[in-house]
């Protein structure tokens, strides 16, 4: 969307920031409340609309909310139905999880600095800048730990988050030229993880609830739809018709579908299009199987933004190389194209997130949301009005994880200076 | 004749030749795909014949056996007429959201760009609260945490005399048409043709002198007074049945029901603050210079905004517009989860009172693959007649 001007692209931004100017607080509410009479006008009507929104609101979340419900099914919201005696399955598996993504993060990041090093860019995040960074999911975290009664989950908790930030410290230790390792141990580490929860006499993911299975749909739907999308986005743009069309179809089949219709469909007609010998997979399959046909139709429209984004004469350079169409694709177009639509990823992200709350539409599926609502049927919070907690609490979950996504993804919009190169 | 030229040039052997590669890959794709599409549908034959359901369309025609809250039509009716008041309820809520949602969004958009701090931070937070939840819990949270939980119908919050809220719905007035109906509609159009006319009239005198046309408020001033003519002379065709709390009951004015209301409030919501940062986006998109040229030419706030900027970021925004609006009719299907009859609701219940679900989900699908359709090609048509012509 940015424009730039071309007598100013050139010139780099330098690191000395104009002084901030000083205004005192009379000559600043004149500027920017009341500097024209229809200004005025809007500040005066405007300012206690908000100060009546801010007063209730932090009465409500002060005063007369009844936060005890949260408090009591914290458990449920998160995990719903998964079996209480199994729980140390789940804290093996986020252990190894935030064990590879730590590791891969620093590596990553290593080899951002290293980049942005030879550039003369690079500059020390500060202590400040980090905390701004990491606000929306540490004031989360701050929620949760409030709302936790006992001291063993704190403990874990407190080991898990010490066990990421050291995976973190010794992957930005670990040599750049090893980053395919560190990628293949986050897939092992992501496998291990689920097995660790579902094999060796675990929990079968029929029984699993709350917010790990909104997170489960969310990070599955995007690992496997990725690929997927990858191929129908090259075939949209392949010379060949017939394939071409056929992606198309694809496309505009899953996109132009609501999402809860694909879920019904997924639950009650999927498994008849599989042949009667076979055993019928279990509901979370189906689930995750939908989402991944419906989510690779978006990916492959982000993918085919950033193929065209690539310029032709890439193709030609590598077509001159002698490279194979393959070899074209992959070592020079992709990662271009790819880098571009991070973004745009991110924001599909969010969105599949966001979606994941359809899955309660499937019988037998207790995410985060079906589990607020059956929380105001328990005994002590019948006919009470407990909803107005249970959906807040859900909704500033959401809020906060699309959020938080939504600003790093502009963060790295700027990076990558999509738009403005 | 010399040998050299005698020899024939080494022809290019068939499976290296380019166009026979893309023809065979062609054909290798399309085999592929129609054995699988072949093998899926030979799948479901074999499992519905195994299980007994059947594989026509009939079950259209059966009884649907259960009724239609908010609808007079009778549990006996065939099951298509029931699908067919769920398409009319998905509409119901799409057409008017779209418009209401555009609006909002544009206040809003334009809000985020006001010099105004406290309107930008507002709308600022009001897009970032909303669109960074999930529309389900919007909806949910309008439904069971807000309409649900208003007063009941003896402590009634009433906003005399348009509006009466209690947990049963929303009361609004409602437009009622009675006596010389046909006489007055036949006014008002010809008070709108009068006003058209004018407003030709008025915009030929400006294009030749340049004096001010002010076809806008000189048209609606021209219905406004013939239309009012009319309704006195005819003996007040069109009157508003307000809502009155009587006792226990409200009677007059239109009840929206709780489901109704939360779609559209949660769906509208929802819908704005994307709506909004389309149009926050197409208005920075415009070159600062537009503005800076008509604030030269002497015009002020609202009319650089009317003239000159909206125009031209209306025209960059018409796509992803189009987008959004094609969103929210399809969120209309979130409906199911508050019991809003919408089409696939209606669908959903003729599966549990025994319609076969391929052939019922196929045909829900279909309605909503119908709405995108139409709304896309509308988008299309709009965009082409916005797009600037280039020579």
């Amino acid at each position: 969307m940015s424009t730039t001007d071309p007598t100013t692209a050139p010139v780099r931004p330098t690191a000395t920031a104009p002084p901030a100017s000083r205004l005192g607080p009379l000559a600043w509410a004149r500027r920017n409340l009341f500097s024209s009479v229809w200004n005025a006008v809007l500040t005066v009507l405007v300012a206690p609309l908000l100060a009546a929104t801010a007063y209730f609101l932090l009465r409500f979340v002060f005063v007369t909310g009844r936060w005890d419900v949260v408090i009591v099914n914290l458990t449920n919201l998160m995990i719903g139905v998964f079996p209480r005696s199994e729980l140390w399955r789940l804290w093996l598996a986020s252990a190894l999880l935030v064990l590879v993504v730590g590791l891969a993060l620093g590596n990553a990041v290593a080899a951002a600095r290293i980049l942005a090093t030879e550039r003369g860019t690079f500059a020390a995040p500060g202590a400040w800048q980090t905390l701004r960074r990491l606000a929306p999911p540490l004031t989360l975290l701050l929620i949760i730990v409030v709302f936790v009664r006992t001291p063993t989950p704190l403990l874990l908790l407190v080991g898990v988050i010490v066990l990421g930030l050291a995976a973190y410290r010794v992957g930005l230790r670990i040599a750049v030229r090893h980053r395919r390792v560190v990628q293949l141990g986050v897939l092992l580490g992501v496998l291990a993880a689920q097995l660790a929860v579902t094999s060796f006499g675990g929990v079968s993911r029929t029984a699993w609830g709350g917010l790990l299975l909104n997170l489960y749909f969310t990070v599955g739907a995007l690992a496997l739809s990725f690929p997927l999308g990858i191929l129908v986005a090259l075939g949209r743009r392949s010379s060949l018709p017939v394939v071409r069309g056929s992606c198309l179809v694809y496309i505009e089949f899953f996109r132009g579908a609501p999402l809860v219709i694909l879920l019904f469909a997924g639950w009650l007609v999927l498994p008849f299009f599989l042949p009667p010998q076979f055993p019928t997979p279990n509901v979370i399959t189906r689930v995750l199987t939908i989402l991944v046909l419906f989510t690779s139709a978006y990916v492959a429209e982000i993918v085919r933004g950033g193929l065209q984004g690539v310029p032709r004469g890439q193709w030609e350079a590598a077509q001159a190389l002698g490279l194979s169409p393959w070899r074209q694709t992959r070592l020079v177009i992709l990662p271009q194209a790819l880098r571009s639509v991070i973004p745009a990823l991110v924001g599909q992200a969010i969105s599949i997130f966001k979606d994941t709350t359809l899955v309660i539409a499937v019988a037998g599926m207790t995410e985060v949301l079906g589990v607020a609502q059956t929380l105001t049927q328990q005994a002590a919070f019948r006919a009470q009005g407990y909803i107005l907690e249970t959906l807040s609490f859900v909704s500033l979950i959401f809020w906060v994880g699309c959020y938080w996504m939504s600003r790093e993804s502009q963060r790295l919009e700027a990076r990558l200076g999509v738009g403005t190169r | 004749m010399t040998t050299t030229a005698k020899a024939a040039p080494r022809r290019t052997p068939l499976w290296r030749d380019i166009r026979i590669i893309r023809v065979g890959l062609q054909v290798a794709f399309l085999i592929a795909v129609a054995a699988l599409l072949v093998w899926l549908f030979d799948n479901l034959t074999v499992n519905l014949r195994g299980l007994g359901i059947r594989r026509d369309f009939r079950f259209l025609d059966q009884p649907a056996g259960f009724r239609i809250p908010g609808s007079d039509i009778a549990a006996q009716s065939p099951i298509r007429d029931l699908l067919a008041v769920g398409f009319r309820n998905t509409i119901r809520v799409a057409v008017p959201g779209i418009i209401a949602a555009t609006l909002l969004g544009i206040v809003v958009g334009v809000a985020r760009l006001s010099t105004n701090w406290l309107v930008r931070r507002t709308a600022g937070m009001y897009v970032e609260v909303l669109r960074n939840v999930p529309p389900l819990v919007l909806l949910v949270f309008t439904y069971l945490a807000v309409l649900q939980r208003l007063p009941t119908v003896d402590n009634s919050i009433v906003v005399a005399p348009l509006v009466v809220l209690n947990n049963r719905g929303i009361y609004l007035p409602q437009p009622q048409l009675e006596g010389n109906v046909v006489a007055f509609l036949a006014a008002i159009a010809i008070a709108a043709a009068v006003a058209v006319v004018a407003g030709i009239a008025r915009t030929r005198r400006f294009d030749a002198t340049g004096r001010p046309h002010r076809r806008v408020p000189i048209g609606i001033g021209i219905v406004v007074v013939l239309a009012g003519v009319a309704w006195l002379a005819l003996g007040r065709p069109l009157t508003f049945g307000l809502p009155v709390l009587e006792g226990r009951v409200v009677r007059g004015g239109w009840r929206t029901t709780n489901e109704y209301g939360s779609v559209f409030v949660a769906l509208v919501l929802y819908t704005s603050a994307f709506i909004a940062e389309i149009v926050r986006g197409s208005i920075q998109a415009v070159p600062k210079g537009q503005s800076e040229a008509a604030q030269a030419l002497g015009l002020g706030g609202l009319q650089r905004l009317r003239f000159v900027v909206l125009p031209q970021a209306l025209r960059i925004a018409t796509p992803s517009m189009g987008n959004e609006f094609l969103n929210l009719t399809k969120n209309v299907s979130l409906g199911i989860f508050v019991a809003y009859p919408e089409l696939l609701r209606i669908g959903r219940q003729a599966i549990g009172n025994g319609a076969p679900a391929p052939q019922a989900l196929l045909i829900v699908l279909l309605g909503y693959l119908l709405l995108s359709v139409v709304l896309s090609v509308l988008t299309n048509l709009g965009n082409r007649r916005l797009q600037l012509v280039e020579r």
